[in-house]
């Protein structure tokens, strides 16, 4: 009769997550380190997907863009901000009746981002739905995995060097919890600039301290007088920035253009036999 | 001087690209609802007074688009604004003014013969009209019907309607000359036409007066009159001529690209490059799959510009 009624009840359960992601997460940036703090170095593209587009792209874009007062307060889009060094609260929203999950939700201390991801198997929005930095978000779990599909994203950054990433990508996301620890990865898929998709993993470690910067006010001002509708960019073949980075650490300059292949080991046998790039002269 | 001529091929210079879609109707904000799917995206204000649209798409659309519409409201069709001459824009206004217009056509006082439709004002710069009422073969390049029953030279035309005040602005050779930008205040949205849109590069239209500074110009102008919410997302909310709801954050994107192609395009042409070698050197290649333009749509805008720059039609 107990094991009956113990049965019944549970079966009467709504379908939830073998684990609870919410509460508040510190960024911990081990991974990755010199792209998350200061920010990756201009023409750094190694290790990513880009195609031409994306490389003239980001062979164009002049740091001081985001200089003009209409570019200051532009956010990361939900598939770079959880790059940086932020704070992450996690909570659930749950129908009153039901006590069905209807969302899960993100507020992400950079550029104060809330983000809804809906549990509740509510489909995409239509394709002249406006776009937003954290797009639209669909969730399910998938085992102990809460896994994340977000379409509608804004253009953003690949990487923070112009490398950009087109309103095209979508994203998909698993948050894997390990007791006080989390990993989140990131998988875009951009038909614009990328050859395959881009896999990315963070860590977050659960934060009972109280101490995260939650705010993160950004008013823009003019800093700069140009004239009306000035956009800074280099000229193709004039950024005088984009041989640094290999002169800098004694790479060959090849590879730090990037593309599929050096995402993969083979490539470091390709890469003995290259040239290393000049040193920076002494200053 | 007008180029009659060319205002019947004007539907084909749009390079939009848009697959063929069905008739959508989403709300934008405040009493603004954008119409997509049937030509040039249709901009609805509806409220007591009645209904306003900017622009009316293909004529093909034009009874499916009154259905949605009347769906909406059973209040008369009032005002019609044009942004720009083009067909897609402007095919729908004769099917407009038949159902606005023609139940309660009077005749003007003191003008024996004339007469007026007074239910249903079709709003366009001057130059919609020249272009509309321009003679092709002893006909006007568009039947009477279609042509703007008001006109205005000034910047800016205004007008209250439904208890909102609309500023309509007129955007010298930007896609034509006779383009304007439509603001509706109370509701915090602006209508661009095809000065800006989300699915291809602007469709400049240099034989009807059309420039890329003019483009430029009104992009410029555009986030002149957005302002966004928090962190650079809503607030002033932005419908343009073809593709999705924007904001301002995608307009400073197209802004700053054809900003970047016109420098690109300029700098060669200052090198003493020609249009064909300034097209093999693809000055908008890292721009083409955000549209999935073809080479030869590419081609064509890098020689527009080039023309535009050069002063040349």
């Amino acid at each position: 009769m107990v094991k009956a009624f113990l049965l019944i009840g549970l079966s009467a359960l709504p379908m939830v997550a073998q684990v609870n992601l919410s509460g508040e997460w510190a960024a911990r940036t081990h991974e990755d380190q010199g792209e998350r703090g200061a920010g990756p170095e201009l023409g750094d593209y190694l290790g990513l997907p880009v195609n031409d587009a994306a490389r003239l792209r980001a062979d164009s874009w002049n740091p001081s863009r985001i200089t003009l007062p209409e570019e200051q307060c532009r956010v990361h889009i939900a598939s770079y901000i959880y790059r940086g060094p932020m704070a992450l609260r996690i909570w659930e929203e749950k129908d009153p009746d039901s006590q069905k999950v209807i969302a899960i939700k993100n507020y992400i201390s950079t550029y104060e981002q809330t983000r809804t991801i809906w549990m509740d198997g509510r489909p995409h929005p239509s394709a002249n739905a406006p776009h937003t930095w954290m797009g639209f978000s669909t969730g399910k779990w998938e085992g102990d995995v809460l896994t994340v599909y977000t379409t509608h994203l804004k253009t953003g950054w690949l990487r923070r060097n112009g490398l950009p990433e087109s309103d095209k990508a979508t994203l998909v996301e698993h948050f894997l919890r390990h007791g006080n620890y989390m990993t989140h990865v990131s998988i875009v898929t951009d038909p614009v600039y990328m050859t395959e998709p881009l896999i990315k993993s963070e860590d977050l470690e659960f934060d009972t301290s109280e101490s995260a910067a939650w705010l993160w006010p950004c008013e823009p001002v003019v800093e700069i007088v140009r004239p009306k509708g000035e956009v800074p960019a280099y000229l193709p073949g004039a950024n005088p920035f984009l041989h640094e980075f290999a002169a800098r650490w004694g790479l060959p300059f090849e590879p730090t253009r990037g593309g599929a292949e050096t995402m993969y080991p083979e490539y470091r046998k390709k890469l003995k036999a290259m040239p290393i790039e000049k040193p920076l002269p002494a200053k | 001087m007008l180029a009659p001529m060319k205002i019947v091929a004007l539907g084909l210079l749009c390079f939009a690209g848009t697959a063929p879609a069905q008739i959508e109707v989403l709300p934008v904000q405040g009493n603004i609802y954008m119409v997509s799917g049937a030509g040039a995206n249709i901009t609805l204000q509806l409220g007591e007074q009645g209904v306003l649209v900017v622009d009316t798409g293909d004529a093909a659309k034009s009874d499916a688009v009154i259905a949605e519409i009347r769906k909406l409201s059973k209040k008369p069709l009032r005002y019609v604004i044009n942004t720009s001459v083009h067909t897609d824009h402007t095919g729908g206004n004769e099917a407009f003014s038949r159902e606005g217009g023609t139940s309660t056509v009077v005749n003007i006082v003191n003008t024996p013969g004339a007469s007026v439709s007074n239910d249903i004002q079709i709003l366009g710069n001057e130059a919609v009209l020249d272009r509309m009422s321009a003679s092709v073969n002893g006909k006007p390049a568009r039947p009477s019907l279609a042509w703007p029953t008001d006109t205005f030279f000034d910047d800016p035309k205004e007008l209250y309607f439904n208890g909102e005040s609309l500023q309509i602005l007129h955007q010298p050779s930007a896609i034509t000359d006779g383009d304007s930008l439509v603001y509706f205040r109370r509701s915090d949205v602006v209508s661009t036409g095809d000065i800006f849109m989300t699915t291809g590069y602007p469709p400049i239209d240099l034989e009807n007066g059309g420039g890329i500074q003019g483009v430029l110009d009104g992009l410029n102008h555009i986030l002149d009159l957005t302002i966004p919410a928090h962190h650079e997302e809503g607030g002033t909310m932005v419908i343009p001529g073809h593709g999705r709801i924007c904001d301002e954050a995608d307009v400073i994107e197209y802004r700053d690209m054809m900003t970047i192609i016109r420098d690109r395009i300029w700098a060669s042409m200052q090198k003493g490059m020609t249009v064909e070698q300034i097209k093999a050197s693809r000055p908008t290649m890292d721009y083409d799959g955000l549209y999935d333009v073809s080479r030869a749509d590419a081609d064509k805008l890098v020689e527009t510009v080039y023309k535009s720059l050069a002063g040349k039609k």
